[in-house]
C-alpha cells in the first residue's frame, strides 16, 4: 500500500532529524510546531478565554438577579458602562454577546477541537506529528490573534458588538441601531475571519493527518471514536466556516462600502437609508448554515471524548461501534439541512418551515442511538470513577436532558411560542454548553498525564464535578418554565413586565447557583496549574487503555515514539475480554498472542488466520482434555 | 512548594487551630455581645466585597485542611499496610444513586411549582392544537428523561468498580441496536407529523368568506410598536418607508384612497371568536412581535413584510377569572434583540365581545389629521363639499357614516 511505504519513509527522516536540531525558548514553547505543545497552546489559551466567558457571564446574571440593587465595585473595574454601580443596558447586550461569541467559537470550537484533535490524532492513528506542523502553528497564532481581537473590543469607546452573538443585520450593520455596532462590531468581523481562517487551517490538517498518516495496521474502523468524531468534525468545520466567512464579508461591506446585501427599505428615526434591495433574511441563511452545523462541531468531539473515557473507566467495550460511527455520520450529514430551524419565525416560507422541521427532527435518532448505546456500555461494567469518567457520565446525563427539549424547539408549531425564549437559553446551555464542557473537562482530566506527564488531584476533581454538576442543573432547569411563560432572552431587566416580576426570585436562585459553579472552576484552575508543575508523576498508562497514545514514553518526545512507530492489529476496545488475563488489550498487541481470548469476529473473515485459531483451540481442548483424564 | 510545608509543620498546624479557635470564640463572644444589647444590621457587611472573598478565601481553606487530613489519613492507612481508606468508587457510586433521587424529587418539584407559573391555557384556536402538541411531547420527553436517567444513575451505582469482577465483554448486538433506531424513528413520526400538519393548519388558512379577518397593520421600530386598523374599508392602505416624515411616522401613501380611513391604536383590541390578519413590518431593524398567550410570534423584517391569522378565543374578562387574577392583562412584546430599549417594548392586547369592539373601533381617531391634511394638500374637514368621503367630523356617529362613504369610493375605484 502506498500509504504505508510513503509512511516508513516519513519514519525515517523525523528519526533522523529527532536529537538534531537544538530547540530554543522560542521554537518550543511560543511559536511550536509541535503537535502536543500545540495542543497544551489551545487548551491554555481556551481555558483563559473560558474564565473570561465565565466572568462576563457572572456580571450579567448579577444583572437578572438584582435588576435594582446597585453595586459599587461593578463602577470601579468597569467604569462607564456601569455607572452608578448598575450594568447599562447596551453594556449588558454587549456582555451576552461577547459570553456568547467565546464560549462558542473561541472555548468550544478552538478550545475542545483544538486541544484534543491536534493531541490526539498523531498519538492515537500513530504518526510522529501533524501533515503540516507549519499550518498547525499558523492556526495557533490566527486563533491567539482573533482572540485577542475580540478581547480589545472592550477597551474602546463604542464597547464591544453588542447585536447578539448571532449578529443579525440591521441591528449589527447600523452604528446608529446600537452603540455595540460602531468599531466594536468591526473588531468582531475581522476577529471572526481571523478565527475562521484558524480553523480551516486546523481543519485541513486534521483530515489530512488522518487520511494520509495512519500507522500500519491502522485502518478506518480501526480509529478510535475520539479519532471519528474529530475527523467528521473537522469535515463540518472546512465545509461549513466559509460560508460564514462569506457572509461576515458580505456584512463588512454593508457597513462599510454601502452596499445592500442585508438592508433595505430602513429608516432610522426619520433618517430614510438609501439601502435597497438587501434582505436581513440572507444573512440568517449564511449564518446558521454554518451555525447549525457549529453546534456539532462544539458536540462530537465531546462525544468521542466521552465514548473513549467511558469505555476505558467502564472496563468494557464501547457498545455498538460501527453504530456509534454511523450514528456521527449521520449527524454530520444531516447537520447541513437543518439550519432553517434557528428561523422557523422569521417570516421565512412557511413551506420550508415543514421541511426543516422533518429534517431536524430525524437528527434526533442518531442522537438517541448514541445515548442508548453509552447506557449499555455503562450495563454491567466494572465502572471506575475518575474525574474524567464522571465528567464523561455527567455529558451524558446534560445531553439526555437537553436533547430532549430539541424535540420541543425542532417542531416548528411548538417553536412559535418557544422561538428567542429562556426555552431555547436552557436547552442549548445543557445539550451544547454543559455536554461539551463537560466532554472537555473530561477529556482534560484524563488526558492530563499525556500533556503534562503527571496526573492532576482526583479528589479536587471529585469536588469540582460534584459542584459544578449540582449548580449547572440548578442554574438551568428553572430556565425551562421562564421559557414557558413566555419570557424573552436577552432582557435587560425583568421589572419592565408585570408577569415576569415572579420570576425574579427565580433569578436568583440561578445566578447564586452560577457563582457557585464559577467559584468551584478555581478547584479545577487550581488543580490544573498546581499539576503542572507539582502533580503525581505518571506512568506510561495510568488508565489501563488500550489505545495508542499510552504506548509513547511519559516525556512526551518530539516525533512521540522513540523507535519504530507500534503497529496496529486490532480495534481499539478489547476491554475485559473473556480469556484475556489483564482487563486491556493494547491495540499493538497481534492476535497470535492473546490465542486464549482470540473471538471469531476479531478476523473479519480471514481464513487462514481462523484455521491457524481453529488449531489452536483443537490442540487446546485436546491438552486440557488430556489433563482432565490425568 | 512553600504552602505545604507549612501545612504540614506540626507547629504551625496546631498554631492554626489555636487561632481559628479563637477567632470562633471570640467572634460567638461578639454575637453573643451583639445579641445582649441590640441587633446589630448586618446589612452592610454581607454587601461588602472584602466580606464574600474572606468567606471564599476562607471555604479554600476549609477544603485544602480536608484535603490534607484526607491525605494523612489514606498515607497512614498505606504505612499501616490496611486496605485502602476510602473507597472512592463507592463514594461516587454512592453519590450518584443519591443524585438520583434528590434529582428525580427535583424534578417532580420544578414541574408543580415552577411548572404552575408558566402560561396559562392557549387564548387562541390554533394555540390549542399547539399546546395539545406540546403536552403529548412534554409526556413522551418525560418518560424518556426519567427513564434513561433512572438508568444511567442506576448502573453508575450498581456496576461501580470492584477487584472482584471483570466486566461484561459485551460489543454489540444488531438486533438490540435496529430496535433502538427504530422505535425513536417511529415516535418522531408521529411527532413531525403532528406537527406539520399544525404547522400547515396555522399558515395555509383557507379565508372563510362569512367570516373574514381584521386586519390589523403592526410597525416596529426602536423601541415602539404602531398598531394600524384597516377602518372601515377593512383594507390596510399603502405605505411606503421613503416618505417616513416626523408628522408622517408610518410613512403613509395618501395617494392611495384606502389609507384615508386608517385608524392607529394604543392599545390592541380584538373581538373574541373573529380571525385576526396581523400584518406585520418593521421600519428600521428585525424585532420580533410576540404574543405569548396567542401562541403567536412571527419576526418583523424591515423590507419584508410578514402575516399571521389567529382567533382568539378568550376574553379579557373570562381570562382574568380563568387565572383567578384581576390583574390579568394580555400583551404582545418585541422577542428579538432590538437594541438597548428592548426590554421595554410592549403593549397591552384587549379580548372584547363584538359589540364592545364595535364601539371601541368606531371612537377610533383616523389616522389622518388635519394637520397632515394641510401638509399633503389633502382637503380638510372645513371643506367637505369637495370630498365627502375623506371628511374627519370630530363626532364619532358622522364619522362612521364617511367611513362607510370611503368604503364605497374604494370598491368604485
Amino acid at each position: 500500500m502506498s500509504t504505508i511505504s510513503l509512511h516508513d519513509t516519513h519514519n525515517h527522516d523525523s528519526h533522523d532529524d529527532h536529537g538534531h536540531h537544538k530547540e530554543t525558548f522560542l521554537t518550543k514553547y511560543v511559536f511550536s510546531q509541535d503537535h502536543k505543545m500545540i495542543a497544551k497552546q489551545f487548551l491554555i489559551t481556551g481555558i483563559i478565554m473560558a474564565v473570561i466567558a465565565m466572568g462576563l457571564s457572572i456580571l450579567f446574571r448579577i444583572q437578572l438577579a438584582w435588576p435594582d440593587k446597585s453595586f459599587p465595585l461593578l463602577e470601579t473595574f468597569l467604569g462607564k458602562w456601569a455607572e452608578g454601580g448598575r450594568i447599562k443596558p447596551d453594556f449588558y447586550l454587549a456582555l451576552v454577546t461577547i459570553h456568547g461569541t467565546i464560549m462558542v467559537f473561541f472555548v468550544l470550537t478552538a478550545g475542545l477541537s483544538g486541544t484534543f484533535s491536534n493531541l490526539l490524532i498523531p498519538l492515537q492513528i500513530g504518526a510522529r506529528d501533524m501533515a503540516s506542523p507549519f499550518l498547525n502553528m499558523l492556526s495557533y497564532w490566527f486563533f491567539f490573534t482573533a482572540c485577542v481581537i475580540m478581547m480589545s473590543s472592550f477597551f474602546i469607546q463604542t464597547g464591544p458588538a453588542s447585536a447578539g452573538w448571532t449578529v443579525y443585520p440591521p441591528l449589527s450593520a447600523l452604528p446608529t441601531a446600537i452603540s455595540g455596532s460602531g468599531l466594536g462590531m468591526t473588531l468582531w468581523l475581522i476577529s471572526m475571519v481571523l478565527f475562521v481562517a484558524s480553523s480551516l487551517m486546523g481543519g485541513i490538517n486534521y483530515v489530512s493527518t488522518i487520511l494520509n498518516m495512519r500507522t500500519k495496521g491502522m485502518d478506518l474502523w480501526k480509529m478510535p471514536l475520539t479519532i471519528w468524531a474529530f475527523f467528521l468534525t473537522a469535515i463540518l468545520g472546512i465545509l461549513s466556516f466559509p460560508v460564514l466567512v462569506a457572509g461576515v464579508v458580505l456584512l463588512v461591506f454593508d457597513r462599510s462600502f454601502g452596499t445592500s446585501f442585508y438592508l433595505s427599505d430602513i429608516v432610522m428615526g426619520t433618517q430614510v437609508l438609501p439601502n435597497e434591495g438587501g434582505s436581513p433574511i440572507l444573512w440568517q441563511h449564511l449564518f446558521w448554515f454554518l451555525g447549525h452545523p457549529e453546534v456539532y462541531i462544539v458536540i462530537m468531539p465531546a462525544m468521542g471524548l466521552s465514548s473513549e473515557i467511558m469505555s476505558v473507566n467502564a472496563r468494557k467495550p464501547i457498545f455498538g461501534y460501527h453504530a456509534m460511527i454511523y450514528s456521527l455520520i449521520g449527524i454530520t450529514i444531516l447537520s447541513f439541512i437543518v439550519w432553517g430551524h434557528h428561523m422557523f419565525v422569521t417570516g421565512m416560507n412557511p413551506l420550508l418551515g415543514g421541511v426543516f422541521m422533518i429534517t431536524t427532527l430525524i437528527i434526533a435518532v442518531p442522537s438517541a442511538v448514541k445515548t442508548f448505546n453509552w447506557l449499555a456500555t455503562l450495563w454491567r461494567g466494572n465502572i471506575r470513577f475518575t474525574p474524567a469518567m464522571l465528567f464523561a457520565i455527567g455529558m451524558v446525563s446534560f445531553f439526555i436532558s437537553g436533547g430532549l427539549t430539541g424535540i420541543f424547539l425542532g417542531n416548528a408549531s411548538l417553536d412559535i411560542n418557544l422561538h428567542d425564549t429562556y426555552f431555547v437559553i436552557a436547552h442549548f446551555h445543557l445539550v451544547m454548553g454543559s455536554a461539551a464542557i463537560f466532554g472537555m473537562l473530561a477529556g482534560v482530566y484524563h488526558y492530563f498525564p499525556k500533556m503534562f506527564g503527571r496526573l492532576m488531584s482526583s479528589k479536587l476533581g471529585y469536588l469540582h464535578f460534584w459542584i459544578t454538576f449540582i449548580c449547572a442543573y440548578l442554574v438551568f432547569f428553572p430556565l425551562h418554565f421562564l421559557g414557558l411563560d413566555g419570557v424573552p432572552r436577552r432582557y435587560y431587566a425583568f421589572t419592565e413586565f408585570e408577569f415576569m416580576q415572579k420570576w425574579v426570585t427565580v433569578n436568583i436562585l440561578v445566578t447564586w447557583s452560577a457563582i457557585i459553579a464559577a467559584l468551584a472552576q478555581v478547584a479545577f484552575l487550581f488543580n490544573f496549574f498546581y499539576s503542572i508543575f507539582k502533580g503525581k508523576v505518571s506512568s506510561q498508562n495510568p488508565w489501563g487503555a488500550n489505545t495508542l497514545e499510552w504506548t509513547t514514553p511519559v516525556e512526551r518526545l518530539h516525533g512521540n515514539w522513540p523507535g519504530e512507530i507500534p503497529t496496529v492489529y486490532r480495534w481499539p476496545y478489547d476491554y475485559s475480554k473473556p480469556g484475556a488475563e489483564e482487563d486491556f488489550i493494547p491495540q499493538t498487541v497481534p492476535f497470535s498472542q492473546t490465542m486464549s481470548s482470540n473471538m471469531p469476529h476479531d478476523f473479519e473473515g480471514n481464513a487462514e488466520a481462523e484455521r491457524i485459531q481453529r488449531e489452536w483451540e483443537e490442540k487446546e481442548a485436546a491438552a486440557t482434555g488430556k489433563t482432565k483424564l490425568d | 512548594m512553600s504552602l505545604r510545608k507549612l501545612i504540614s509543620n506540626k507547629t504551625i498546624a496546631a498554631l492554626a487551630v489555636i487561632v481559628t479557635a479563637f477567632a470562633n470564640t471570640s467572634a460567638f463572644a461578639q454575637a453573643a455581645a451583639a445579641t445582649a444589647e441590640k441587633p446589630v444590621d448586618m446589612g452592610p457587611i454581607y454587601k461588602t466585597a472584602t466580606f464574600y472573598v474572606l468567606a471564599f478565601l476562607l471555604v479554600c481553606l476549609f477544603v485544602a485542611i480536608v484535603g490534607k487530613a484526607l491525605k494523612v489519613y489514606e498515607l497512614t492507612r498505606e504505612a499501616q499496610d490496611k486496605p485502602k481508606g476510602i473507597n472512592w468508587d463507592a463514594v461516587n457510586g454512592g453519590l450518584f444513586a443519591l443524585f438520583l433521587i434528590v434529582g428525580l424529587y427535583g424534578v417532580y418539584w420544578e414541574y408543580t411549582v415552577h411548572g404552575n407559573m408558566i402560561l396559562p391555557e392557549a387564548a387562541s384556536e390554533h394555540g390549542k392544537k399547539i399546546d395539545q402538541m406540546f403536552n403529548i411531547t412534554l409526556i413522551l420527553t418525560t418518560i424518556v428523561f426519567i427513564v434513561t436517567h433512572i438508568l444511567l444513575f442506576a448502573f453508575a451505582y450498581f456496576y461501580k468498580h470492584s477487584g472482584k469482577r471483570k466486566a461484561y465483554y459485551y460489543p454489540h448486538n444488531n438486533t438490540i441496536e435496529r430496535i433502538w433506531t427504530i422505535i425513536p424513528a417511529l415516535v418522531l413520526t408521529v411527532l413531525v407529523l403532528m406537527g406539520f400538519l399544525t404547522w400547515r393548519s396555522i399558515f395555509y388558512k383557507v379565508e372563510d368568506p362569512n367570516n373574514k379577518p381584521i386586519s390589523i397593520e403592526i410597525t416596529s421600530s426602536q423601541f415602539a410598536w404602531a398598531i394600524r386598523y384597516a377602518g372601515a374599508d377593512g383594507v390596510v392602505g399603502l405605505k411606503n418607508y421613503k416618505l417616513i416624515t416626523s408628522d408622517n411616522a408610518l410613512g403613509i401613501d395618501f395617494k392611495d384612497k384606502k389609507t384615508l380611513d386608517d385608524q392607529l391604536a394604543e392599545v390592541m383590541v380584538i373581538p373574541v371568536n373573529k380571525p385576526v390578519r396581523l400584518i406585520l413590518t418593521s421600519k428600521d431593524v428585525i424585532h420580533s412581535f410576540y404574543m405569548p398567550h396567542f401562541r403567536v410570534q412571527l419576526n418583523t423584517v424591515p423590507g419584508m413584510t410578514s402575516y399571521f391569522e389567529f382567533t382568539p378565543t378568550i376574553t379579557t374578562e373570562e381570562m382574568k377569572a380563568k387565572t383567578n387574577d384581576p390583574k390579568f392583562k394580555y400583551l404582545f412584546l418585541c422577542n428579538k434583540i432590538c437594541g438597548d430599549g428592548h426590554y421595554k417594548m410592549q403593549r397591552e392586547v384587549k379580548v372584547v365581545s363584538q359589540a364592545e369592539y364595535d364601539a371601541w373601533v368606531a371612537e377610533l381617531p383616523t389616522y389622518l389629521t388635519d394637520d397632515l391634511r394641510k401638509q399633503f394638500n389633502l382637503p380638510v374637514a372645513s371643506a367637505p363639499a369637495t370630498e365627502p368621503a375623506a371628511a374627519a367630523p370630530a363626532d364619532s356617529a358622522a364619522k362612521d357614516t364617511s367611513a362607510v362613504k370611503t368604503n364605497q369610493i374604494a370598491l368604485k375605484k
